[in-house]
């Protein structure tokens, strides 16, 4: 018995007779002796609860978090404030611990969730219909490729630069089994560059695939993208940061067929990268295309409001193979957290952090800037986030700004190698003018020890 | 009598109203951080600020709390009653690991922090890989992928790394009968064709099919052992071998290995690539759905290809100091990224705990008591109700078994749906039902570890009390269920005229 199993040696009497074999291992014969381990398996033996939690605390505490530290560190997840009555409600075991609602009379509460999920996403991107969530956001640009390719059967797409790195790379490992190409189509001082894409637009081109705002932080102009592609036949594709569209026009209201993204902003801790969830929003047009789980109205025997899964005949265990997608999973728990988020920032909220965040990014981008050996990368609009070229080696500055007690960004040689001294700075509604304040001493300080020790060794 | 006791509350079946019909205007749970900054206007070009803003719910914060705690108990859960869901391994989600995920030192690192500062989270990871390769008996893990379907499809596209790099391209993917659906999907969207293979009459893979079809353009065997149908097939060395002499590689579906930890490794059995459901066998809660995580074991000519980036661990030069962990992105022969970051860490901390609460013994003895349960429920049904609803192949069962409602149908007139219907009115979860498809009237019935003798005796008289009502007057289940919060849902309305979102009045409240 383990702490988890219940079989008393009582039980074990009984339930064996009732089965009629002398022995547990008896049932396990229809394994061949050839394919039985005969040893036990090679772990450390089992531990109470207790310590289990102390191991687990230590390893949590050689971990630097957002807990221990002033960070500005985004690229793609950001540390927001999670509402406590997200926790309250998400670990309720009603939430918690069912599967999939495949039995809708005892999962109406699951259900109701997912239409309002969906709701909230249909009114942040400006589209009509959403699903119940995917995995997370790069995937989820993969999937709506997916979508594309389903759509229009043209194999070519065109990939903005200014699309995150892991959704780039996430979008070549999947066409790599469904068979599509991209190009990409490069950056012009921060935007995804226009008069390039216009030139290598075709009516061979089935998507392009662009996000709001961009890897870099650039405020894109989705309409004249839109416009563009869709001269062609192709269909739009947009990541967006469903955070900022408050204040940023919906995509869908600019010409965008899909929304996808990351929702971890909604709601959701950092995780280490996840879980969190992906959503996907898309035309009406596309809706029996779309991929996941679906909530739909309808109503019961007595007439009665209620909601169901709805559409399955897109789905695998229906279609199998000629299903619009493999996907089965929605990130149900996360995607509450996110509606819930939603709920609580409200109507107001919802402009007013997009707000904050334009306003606050601004000053951090201006003073920052203002810095000796400090520049702006580029000098487009720009929520959220920025970039900044660094007169100094930008690890040996982050090591200085860490060493102080400042995550001052993400290098960005990491992912563009244009940029080799470039860094992306991300601001939250938890990153005060009093921080931004402290990380401009401690980046000042850094980058001029840092342009002093060259100068020394030059 | 059509009612049962413990019927849905007078809340439970009012009419549902979602949060966006809620409010009034004005209303409000979050209070915004000051403006500390200078405000600037025009910082958002023209045609881009958004005219009218999304129109989210304008609501207190008691009355979200209100509408999503109504909302819960909206919901049949895992903690309150049985959930003998077939297939999805429902078993009980120790909260130990709800705690140790959320410690501020898992919960808000970031996953692109520097790997000197997260080598707590790193070295669980690594000790996790370790600890998975163990259990399947394959040396390489990966833990990107997000859910078993995005393993499968890993393992999918892993396949197509490898015969690309040997300069071959294959068209064909085997999956028998009894596969997941997720499988044949997984082909189509890999650039596969499926092929399917035929069951023998005692429900595992047809050899003779499997030759027949087996040729140099077959990339790969997609197989789940136990198979869906609870039983364990015993010809998996002579598929493999079947498979591996054609060229082509052998992928497990881990959503059964519950039944066989400490007993049988996938990698001993030939597999080559083996995902794992952390939802499933290692207690991650399902969430309603999610989230999961479906890390894969690899054999040694696989790795290669496995996803980026991927965890090394380099000893320190002076062997004084600890191992030093790392991610490694340069991998040349990568398939690439499956989703961004490293995969669902808070999913990993949950797993870890459990194995390290666990051990060899326990996940041991989970494996056994999960083929005793079964096997013991199997029992007592046959007895009880053998005649109605007999197993569909073989004696005994692993973990699951597949009853066939066939004869219930024909001699009492009340078909699975009715049963799992019905079976709600007892205030149990139904099992899977009309899943697998080669099983006529269907049910899968799983009943995992962690449930008492006591219940799976409870789960044996609510079906025979269903079997005997339905001999009386097979109407009652017909019509079921009736103390749910809604009764049977018109769901080919719902597909024929979808409503999937609120209609929202601007000036809503």
């Amino acid at each position: 018995m383990s702490q988890y199993t219940a079989v008393t040696p009582e039980d074990l009497q009984v339930m064996l007779g009732a089965i009629g074999v002398g022995s547990i291992e008896e049932l396990f014969s229809s394994i061949p002796q050839a394919l039985r381990l005969q040893r036990d398996i090679d772990l450390p033996p089992g531990q109470p609860e207790q310590a289990v939690f102390a191991e687990l605390r230590e390893l949590a505490s050689r971990n630097v978090s957002s807990e221990d530290e002033i960070t500005f560190l985004g690229a793609g997840m950001y540390d927001h404030y999670v509402p406590a009555i997200v926790d309250m409600l998400i670990t309720r075991s009603e939430f918690l611990t069912p599967y999939t609602p495949y039995q809708p009379e005892i999962s109406q509460g699951g259900l109701q969730v997912m239409f309002e999920f969906q709701t909230a996403i249909s009114e942040l991107t400006g589209l009509p219909v959403s699903n119940a969530s995917l995995y997370e956001g790069p995937s989820a640009v993969g999937a709506a490729a997916y979508l594309a390719k389903l759509s229009n059967k043209r194999t070519r797409h065109l990939v903005s630069r200014g699309v995150h790195p892991d959704s780039r790379e996430t979008l070549q490992t999947l066409a790599a089994g469904y068979g599509t190409t991209s190009t990409e189509i490069g950056l012009d001082e921060g935007l995804t560059d226009l008069e390039a894409l216009r030139e290598a637009l075709s009516d061979e081109i089935g998507a392009v695939i662009i996000q709001q705002p961009n890897f870099l932080g650039a405020i894109e102009d989705v309409e004249a993208i839109a416009a563009a592609a869709h001269e062609h036949g192709a269909l739009v594709i947009c990541a967006a940061d469903p955070l900022t569209l408050g204040v940023l026009e919906a995509p869908g209201n600019q010409g965008a067929d899909v929304v996808v993204g990351e929702g971890q902003t909604l709601g959701n801790r950092l995780d280490f990268g996840g879980p969190s969830f992906g959503f996907f929003a898309a035309t009406e047009a596309h809706l029996r295309r779309m991929p996941g789980r679906i909530a739909g109205e309808t109503t019961d025997a007595d007439g009665r409001r209620g909601f169901v899964l709805t559409l399955q005949t897109r789905e695998q265990h229906i279609r199998r193979e000629k299903a619009t997608s493999n996907i089965c999973t929605s990130q149900a728990l996360n995607a509450l957290a996110g509606v819930i988020y939603l709920s609580w920032l409200g109507r107001r909220g919802i402009v007013e952090i997009g707000e904050l965040m334009l306003q606050r990014t601004h000053y951090a981008r201006e003073t920052l800037a203002a810095l000796d050996g400090v520049h702006k990368l580029h000098d487009r609009p720009v929520v959220r986030e920025f970039a900044l070229r660094l007169d100094a080696p930008v690890d040996r500055v982050l090591d200085r700004c860490a060493a102080a007690g400042i995550n001052a960004g993400f290098a960005l040689r990491r992912a563009y190698e244009e940029h080799p001294d470039g860094l992306l700075v991300a601001i939250t509604e938890q990153r005060s003018r009093a921080d931004i304040d402290r990380l401009a001493d401690v980046l000042g300080e850094a980058v001029a020890a840092e342009r002093t020790a060259t100068e020394a060794t030059v | 009598m059509t009612s049962l006791e413990g019927g849905a509350t007078a809340q439970q079946r009012e009419r549902a109203t979602t949060i966006f019909e809620k409010g009034a205007a004005g209303r409000r749970a979050f209070v915004a951080p000051e403006l500390d900054v200078p405000q600037v206007e025009g910082l958002i070009p023209e045609g881009s600020r958004r005219a009218k803003a999304p129109l989210l719910p304008e609501v207190s914060e008691p009355e979200i709390v209100r509408h999503y705690v109504n909302l819960s108990k909206r919901n049949f859960d895992l903690d309150s009653g049985f959930y003998p869901l077939g297939s999805c391994t429902m078993k009980h989600n120790p909260r130990l690991h709800e705690r140790v995920a959320a410690l501020p030192g898992h919960a808000r690192l970031h996953p692109l922090q520097d790997p000197r500062r997260a080598q707590g989270a790193l070295e669980l990871m690594f000790n996790l890989q370790e600890a998975l390769a163990e259990i399947a008996g394959l040396p390489h893990v990966s833990l990107q992928p997000s859910a078993g379907s995005h393993g499968e499809l890993a393992g999918v596209l892993l396949t197509r790394a490898y015969h690309a790099d040997r300069g071959e391209q294959r068209t064909k993917v085997l999956t028998p009968d009894s596969a997941h659906g997720t499988n044949p999907a997984t082909v189509t969207m890999g650039g596969y064709e499926v092929v399917k293979v035929a069951l023998d009459t005692a429900g595992g893979v047809d050899l003779d099919d499997l030759r027949a079809k087996t040729d140099d353009q077959v990339a790969c065997l997609m197989l789940t052992n136990p198979s869906t149908l609870g039983i364990f097939d015993p010809n998996v060395e002579q598929m493999a071998s079947i498979v591996h002499e054609a060229g082509a590689t052998l992928y497990y579906d881990g959503a059964n290995l519950n039944a066989i930890m400490g007993y049988s490794r996938p990698g001993d059995m030939g597999f080559d690539i083996v995902h794992f459901n952390l939802h499933k066998t290692f207690t991650q809660p399902h969430g309603g759905g999610g989230p999961g995580a479906g890390p894969i074991a690899v054999s040694e000519r696989i790795e290669p290809f496995l996803p980026r980036p991927q965890l090394v661990r380099r000893e320190s030069s002076n062997g004084a100091a600890a191992p030093r962990y790392g991610l490694d992105h340069e991998r040349p022969k990568s398939i690439g990224k499956l989703r961004g970051f490293q995969g669902n860490y808070g999913v990993f901390v949950r797993t870890y705990a459990y194995i390290r609460s666990l051990g060899a013994e326990g996940l041991k003895d989970v494996s056994e008591v999960a083929v005793l349960n079964a096997n013991y429920l199997l029992a007592r049904l046959r007895e009880e109700v053998g005649e109605h609803l007999p197993l569909a192949f073989g004696e005994r069962c692993m973990h699951e078994f597949v009853l066939t409602g066939a004869p219930l149908k024909k001699e009492l007139g009340i078909r699975t749906l009715d049963l799992a219907k019905r079976l709600l009115d007892h205030g149990m979860h139904p099992p899977t039902v009309y899943f697998p498809l080669v099983v006529d009237e269907a049910l899968l019935i799983e009943p995992t570890e962690t449930e008492t003798r006591e219940t799976l005796d409870a789960f044996v008289d609510a079906i025979a009390a269903i079997v005997a009502e339905a001999a009386e007057d097979p109407e009652i289940a017909r019509n079921a269920p009736y103390t749910t919060p809604v009764r049977r849902l018109d769901e080919a309305g719902a597909a024929k005229r979808p409503r999937v979102r609120e209609a929202i009045e601007p000036e809503a409240g």
